[in-house]
């Protein structure tokens, strides 16, 4: 293996439910339900997703959510908006946490 | 995994061999010559092809129709509207009291001549089902060719202006949606109420309903996924999402298709990979049998999990709920 992330791994997923199947069954279910339509639609969770996906960095999340946003009729512009929201969160947090440091130095300092 | 064989496969559900039920449909293709070159095209028309169904095979089409009282005419190419018997077939059919279904492409509506063709289409009642892959320029131009989403904009809008597509009108316009790359479209109901806000709202288009359509991995379809090394990660979704609910609906069970040479086919797409009608059967228009043809055994192969997959496909939309 050249890299530790495998693309074919994604359709290995199941596999996770070989071992305390019954943990495995009930994650797939709450998962399931939790993307389907809803008051939000499948298109604005996928959305949700990818953006997590992006914090997270998961590669197969990524790939998988490209694609469903595909199939629910997304397109490039609303996933790279989604994308700088990811960003931009991600920003924002660290910036925050300049505070800490702040805080930090200030109790530190004379 | 390997994938299963699709006759098998149907064999594992109880089908000794699939057959059709009825042929309700006829789908008429009256030639190969496009003035678009889809990328997605199963078979590969475009401005340079020449296959076209000649004036006696057209005749032939009527006789049978006239013969059989098949209660839906669907015509297809290609570029429908480029034979130049397309007027006549039209005229001949319409009278018949039957529903008479054009394959349009839109931008061939702005082509030189052909122009009338709307009001043409409205005096006969014809349905349209007309291509556009997605609701943005760039998308459809990638799929489709360059400049091909403003030219279709301008065609839908001639259409709306000749009544179709209007809330209670009797001029049916709907839209085929076919993705643009090695993915499948979404539940149609989903799809929809989008294009529709969208089409609206950006350019005060309207249509009735929206029909999606896998993309069959033949023709310039297959050509892209191999380019891409999406090939064999394709037809294993198709054959992994195969969904039973789909069997009983499949459009080669209520559908005959006739090629632009008058041989007869299962479906269109066993016509682009010339897989004819199986052996015993009538092969051509002209040994038209209703009867025969009607509980006739089905020419299976893997593409046909391009049909089964999710949802299902069909020239009619999806065949399952999403």
């Amino acid at each position: 293996m050249s890299s530790y992330y495998d693309d074919q791994d994604l359709d290995r997923f199941g596999e996770m439910g070989a071992h305390r199947p019954e943990l495995f069954e009930l994650f797939m279910k709450y998962y399931q339900q939790t993307m389907a339509a809803g008051v939000l639609t499948v298109r604005e969770k996928a959305l949700i997703a990818l953006a997590v996906a992006h914090a997270l960095q998961c590669p197969y999340c990524i790939d998988a959510y490209t694609r469903v946003l595909l199939e629910a009729g997304s397109n490039m512009e609303e996933m790279t908006e989604a994308i700088h929201v990811a960003a931009a969160i991600r920003g924002g947090a660290a910036l925050i946490h300049g505070l800490q440091a702040r805080n930090t130095a200030a109790r530190l300092s004379i | 995994m390997p994938m299963l064989n699709f006759a098998r496969k149907l064999e594992n559900l109880g089908y000794d061999a699939l057959h059709a039920e009825a042929v309700d449909t006829l789908q008429v293709n009256l030639g190969w010559r496009c003035n678009q070159s889809c990328k997605h095209c199963h078979f590969q028309a475009g401005p340079d092809r020449t296959e076209e169904m000649d004036r006696d095979t057209v005749e032939a089409v009527i006789a049978a129709v006239q013969r059989s009282r098949i209660g839906t005419v669907d015509l297809t190419g290609g570029a429908p509207e480029f034979n130049p018997h397309f007027p006549h077939l039209v005229e001949s059919l319409a009278g018949l009291g039957l529903r008479l279904i054009d394959r349009c492409n839109l931008t061939i509506l702005l082509e030189p001549g052909l122009e009338g063709l709307p009001q043409f289409l409205a005096r006969h009642r014809v349905e349209l089902v007309c291509s556009l892959p997605y609701f943005q320029e760039d998308l459809v131009d990638r799929l489709r060719g360059p400049g091909v989403f403003q030219k279709s904009l301008e065609a839908l809008r001639r259409l709306n202006e000749a009544g179709y597509g209007r809330e209670g009108s009797e001029l049916i316009l709907n839209l085929m949606v076919n993705p643009a790359g090695a993915y499948f479209p979404g539940p149609q109901e989903e799809l929809e109420p989008r294009f529709r806000q969208e089409l609206e709202r950006r350019h005060g288009i309207r249509f009735h309903r929206l029909l999606t359509l896998i993309n069959m991995p033949i023709g310039r379809f297959r050509d892209f996924l191999v380019r891409s090394g999406n090939y064999q990660r394709y037809l294993d979704r198709l054959a992994g999402s195969f969904n039973p609910a789909t069997v009983p609906g499949l459009m080669c069970r209520h559908l005959l298709s006739v090629a632009w040479d008058g041989r007869l086919f299962d479906c269109d797409f066993n016509q682009a990979l010339d897989l004819p009608l199986l052996p015993g059967l009538p092969q051509t228009i002209r040994e038209f049998d209703l009867e025969a043809l009607s509980r006739r055994p089905i020419h299976l192969g893997d593409h046909c999990y391009g049909c089964t997959a999710g949802c299902g496909s069909s020239c009619g939309g999806s065949l399952a709920e999403g």
